[in-house]
């Protein structure tokens, strides 16, 4: 029974992927979407970054000194200085371990 | 002009950097699979079948936490609906191929795959080969979380939980975004969906990560009409 809902979840999750891909022509776009479209990454990953950094595994607001606000912040100042991706993961991570293992 | 090899190694290259938490989630999530108590086959299949990250671990979760089928097979659907959005930025630049050609291409379509692909695709939209760099970087991601889902079920937790890596994945999420901090429609338009994301985050079947983003678009709309 749980293989088969890994095949359903599975086909479903295909099927998010290719149906815009296969369904969507040229002339459906018009100027007006393409526009709104051009957002989709700056709606769909602030979604995931907000919550990941704000709250805890249960869904609760971290305190203002949590490692998770520190280290996002150094990561958001570190790559719109630097805009490199490695240094952006590096700098945030390595902020937030320090506020774990030092403080 | 560029060719296919050329531009399926840019794109290898350009999502690079992002294999440095997409490779420590893949053991996260192979351990969590095994301490949950599925077995390495099962909880390798999701990474296979299903291949999404967060939805392979809530998955998980409901299923050994006793949730029906139904309710787990929803949550990977709702949790993987962002998917529609990326495959309807893309369309644009798959339009000229063939349907095997884009049903192929499909199953590789993942969140950072799609976001350097698609800044590549508009730096260069009239190269003819440049579904290469969604190619690229969608099957070395794809080989990175096979791996190290296998790794994570058979070395389990080689990754102390004490190092916090989950983190890594809003970090790589801020790297992709941060240089749209530049636009203030855009950093409007994030404040509003990541609000919104956090407000909605308890609403049933994690449906925050798709009313946010539609909320967010919501909000550009607006700031678009007003511009003119």
């Amino acid at each position: 029974m749980t293989w088969t809902s890994i095949f359903i979840a599975g086909i479903l999750t295909y099927f998010t992927r290719m149906s815009m891909v296969t369904m969507i022509r040229k002339e459906m776009i018009s100027d007006n979407l393409r526009k709104i479209l051009n957002y989709v990454p700056s709606v769909v990953f602030p979604s995931i970054i907000f919550p990941g950094v704000l709250l805890d595994d249960f869904g609760a607001f971290v305190t203002i000194s949590d490692p998770k606000i520190f280290g996002a912040l150094t990561a958001l100042v570190i790559g719109f200085f630097t805009r490199n991706v490695i240094l952006t993961i590096v700098s945030g991570l390595s902020s937030y371990w320090i506020v774990i293992f030092v403080f | 002009m560029r060719s296919k090899y050329e531009i399926f190694k840019i794109g290898i290259k350009d999502v690079a950097p992002h294999l440095l938490s997409v490779f420590p989630f893949g053991i996260i999530f192979g351990a969590i699979g095994i301490e949950l108590g599925f077995s390495p086959l099962f909880t390798y299949a999701t990474s296979l079948i299903i291949f999404g990250g967060a939805s392979q671990i809530v998955f998980l979760q409901l299923l050994s936490g006793g949730a029906s089928s139904l309710i787990a097979i929803t949550s990977v659907g709702v949790i993987n609906s962002r998917h529609f959005l990326y495959g309807a930025v893309l369309s644009e630049y798959l339009q000229k191929l063939s349907l095997i050609k884009k049903l192929l291409i499909s199953y590789f379509i993942v969140d950072q795959g799609f976001a350097v692909s698609n800044q590549y695709f508009k730096k260069n939209p009239t190269e003819e080969f440049n579904h290469y760099h969604l190619i690229g970087s969608g099957i070395i991601l794809w080989f990175i979380w096979q791996v190290s889902t296998v790794m994570g079920i058979y070395l389990g937790s080689i990754v102390p939980e004490e190092l916090g890596l989950k983190f890594a994945i809003p970090l790589t999420f801020i790297a992709i975004i941060v240089n749209e901090l530049r636009k203030f429609d855009h950093v409007l338009v994030m404040l509003v969906s990541g609000l919104a994301a956090t407000f909605f985050y308890n609403a049933p079947f994690k449906t925050y990560i798709i009313i946010s983003p539609l909320i967010g678009l919501f909000a550009a709309m607006i700031i678009n009409k007003l511009k003119k």
